[in-house]
């Protein structure tokens, strides 16, 4: 349901470069657990990525024109929220430092950082929502992604709002702070590394107990899936929005509709 | 043993470091050896927060003021009878060291732990002129045995497991009449310790590292737990302290508010248990001590990071916590960094040492996951300054052409939305084609470094914003 209450807050949606690729329906789960909780949500149509494979390359160069046009395209909203830690990160913690030799630039990098959330975090310490009417029957264990633990102190809110979602358990994750092995470009420039990170995570999520494995970033979500499927571990893998919003029902990441 | 650089081999030693079974035995101990420690440590002292904010502070003083700190330290290790050479590099520095060293006619010099000593390969110099390097650190005396350089800056043989020690001074220690191989801890110390003691006594020079030297007093500071540092600096005729010019901090004050970080960082102790002080010469009223004090203060290439994007580097006091906590080091070890300093402090400091072109895979071999820099007690942006080597490593084009080519492809349709949300259709389209109802793709032309050990996870078929712009009808 659209809100069309003008004292609603107006939330543009940073839906991210991997979620509007690979799973659209975390950006839809994002859009109702918004509108649930009374926000106004757009979605800036001339958003592609927050710029973060030029920067961590050293494309510094890039990374400004990106952020530029990310900063032009969200311009006005009283928030940005995204569903990732990482993006969000970026947004937040690292657009203001490529502009520091550019005073007026710099000023809208940091008026952008200062309306930039991620989303669970978003809905929990700013909406102050403290449930959700969703059921999920399951053995869930949470995983934090670096960014999002690190840089946005995005740790007890989603267990929080986990917490009330009828039918789920939380199973305690062994390693739940340690990197998957991501890291962007990372797990494919150094495959054995990311491989070997990523199977120390697969292990511990066997040894939860949990049969879904949870996270609040697509890319941690795809890599930790595509080992749990290669392992041929029956432990699906869900963004934590879809959870959220009782939009959990469709195939996990990675798992077809052939069943 | 002085490293010949593998740092451009990074990918072939990790490859070879994650397949070899001691190694991957010796590296799962680390968790509970130093992690786990480290974090009781720190919940028991509620003010660490605060400590790691002061030391920050110290140590940035110490670098805007280097200068003035270090000039004073040199007056006065001088009033107190020592003398300071100023070394601009390694080279100059292994020369002063063997001049010094020949000037006592030393046949042995012991050493206690110094990863300078390491920068510099002092012991394959001393060793080509005819002097012996005796390492009493027991971490270091193995892998002097071995013929091994360290893997780690705090405890340089921690890839090695018990048993490969028990061979190593099973082999070794035939030639000071002990013939049984032994493999239970205390029995290792103890036939380490019968050798090193004869050593300790016959050496003519004893080489120590330093974790701090303070300005108010002249005086270096060594922490061991072993004790080692005492009797290799008191014992021989002439003790030379050898250590980087950002070691320096103004007061012995200053070194114990660092040092209160320092133990609980690097191996979970509150306090490390040596703790060991050197000022000058033996006095004419002092019952022991050498006769002679230097102090070696390196450079190498540390005052040219003072002002640039790499100094808070500086701050660094080798405590190995990022090292400990790094997923990358916990998954190939030291020696896969290919030099002296591994782990995210290596990442950063290994590139301003070597140069960039050599050492360019340990900056990007990170995924910046922020543990070092959570962990760091000096609160240095590791990842940060990782970061900026990656762009100095773009900006001389020394990054790998294809690394290049895919992020300019990639870059020239983000910056072009309507392309980019052209491009996205038919991409995510023709994935999801090719998925099929499988949901996941085996391999992928073009993707193998994810699908060597992953499957591909799917595209859903439609992006996002195409589907909701059927919801809402366009938008802006």
């Amino acid at each position: 349901m659209a809100i069309t209450d003008k004292s609603a807050p107006r939330v543009a949606l940073f839906v991210t470069c991997l979620v509007d690729l690979f799973r659209p329906n975390v950006g839809f789960a994002a859009v109702k657990l918004l509108e649930d909780a009374g926000c106004r949500v757009e979605v800036p149509r001339a958003q592609t990525c927050c710029g973060q494979p030029a920067y961590n390359a050293g494309d510094r160069a890039t990374a400004r024109r990106i952020a530029a046009q990310v900063i032009a395209a969200f311009e006005g909203y009283d928030y940005v929220v995204a569903p990732s830690g990482s993006c969000a990160g970026m947004l937040k913690r690292h657009f203001p430092g490529l502009f520091a030799d550019d005073a007026a630039m710099k000023a809208s990098a940091d008026d952008l950082a200062a309306r930039c959330h991620e989303l669970v975090s978003f809905l929990h310490d700013v909406l102050g929502v403290t449930a959700v009417a969703a059921r999920y029957d399951g053995v869930v264990a949470y995983h934090d992604g670096c960014s999002g633990l690190r840089e946005m102190g995005v740790k007890r809110q989603p267990r929080a709002l986990l917490e009330s979602v009828a039918g789920l358990s939380l199973a305690e994750l062994e390693g739940a702070e340690t990197c998957c092995g991501f890291g962007g470009t990372f797990c494919v420039k150094y495959p054995d590394i990311s491989v070997r990170m990523v199977s120390d995570k697969t292990a511990e999520v066997a040894a939860s107990g949990a049969d879904t494995l949870l996270a609040g970033d697509l890319g941690c979500l795809m890599n930790i899936a595509g080992r749990l499927s290669r392992e041929g571990r029956p432990v699906r893998a869900r963004h934590v929005a879809e959870v959220l919003a009782g939009m959990a029902g469709g195939p996990a990441i990675g798992e077809g509709d052939e069943r | 043993m002085t490293m010949a650089v593998t740092s451009p081999r990074f990918r072939e030693n990790a490859r070879r470091a994650l397949a070899d079974a001691p190694l991957q035995q010796a590296l799962a101990k680390m968790k509970a050896g130093f992690v786990d420690k480290r974090l009781r440590a720190v919940e028991r002292l509620p003010e660490f927060d605060a400590l790691r904010d002061l030391s920050r502070d110290i140590k940035d003083h110490v670098l805007v003021n280097l200068d003035h700190y270090l000039e004073r330290f040199e007056a006065r290790v001088v009033e107190c009878g020592g003398e300071v050479h100023w070394c601009a590099d390694a080279a100059e520095a292994r020369d002063v060291i063997l001049a010094l060293c020949r000037s006592v006619d030393a046949r042995s010099v012991t050493k206690s732990k110094s990863m300078i000593a390491e920068e510099i390969g002092i012991n394959d110099h001393l060793e080509a002129h005819g002097i012996e390097p005796v390492e009493t650190d027991l971490g270091e005396y193995i892998i002097q045995l071995a013929k091994e350089p360290p893997s780690h800056i705090i405890a340089p043989a921690v890839h090695k497991t018990r048993d490969q020690i028990a061979d190593l001074f099973h082999a070794s220690h035939a030639a000071y009449g002990i013939t049984e191989r032994r493999d239970d801890p205390r029995a290792l110390l103890d036939d380490a310790r019968q050798v090193l003691r004869r050593k300790y006594l016959a050496a003519d020079v004893g080489l120590t590292g330093a974790n701090f030297l303070i300005a108010e007093t002249g005086s270096s500071v060594t922490v061991t737990n072993e004790g080692n540092a005492e009797l290799t600096q008191i014992l021989p005729k002439m003790h030379i302290v050898l250590a980087s010019l950002e070691k320096v901090v103004p007061t012995l004050e200053d070194a114990m508010t660092i040092l209160r970080v320092l133990a609980r960082s690097a191996t979970g102790q509150e306090f490390s248990s040596y703790t060991t002080f050197a000022t000058g010469p033996r006095r004419a009223d002092d019952a022991d001590g050498p006769e002679a004090f230097h102090v070696v203060l390196l450079d190498n290439g540390r005052s040219g990071m003072l002002g640039t994007e790499f100094q808070d580097m500086l701050r660094c006091i080798r405590c190995g916590a990022c090292l400990n906590h790094c997923p990358i080091y916990a998954s190939v070890g030291g020696h896969a960094y290919g030099w002296v300093y591994p782990g995210p402090m290596g990442a950063v400091l290994t590139p301003k040492l070597i140069g960039i072109d050599l050492a360019g895979h340990l900056p990007n071999a990170s995924t910046f996951c922020g543990m070092c820099e959570s962990v760091c007690p000096m609160h240095i942006p590791l990842p940060k300054m990782m970061r900026h080597w990656r762009e100095r490593e773009f900006a001389q084009k020394l990054s790998p052409p294809r690394h290049r080519a895919g992020i300019a492809l990639w870059a020239w349709f983000a910056e072009r939305p309507a392309l980019y949300r052209f491009a996205a259709r038919l991409g995510v389209g023709v994935l999801g084609l090719i998925a099929g109802r499988r949901g996941r793709l085996k391999s992928l032309p073009g993707a193998g470094g994810w699908t060597v050990g992953r499957d591909f996870p799917a595209p859903e078929g439609r992006t996002f914003l195409d589907l909701w712009a059927r919801r809402d009808g366009g938008g802006r």
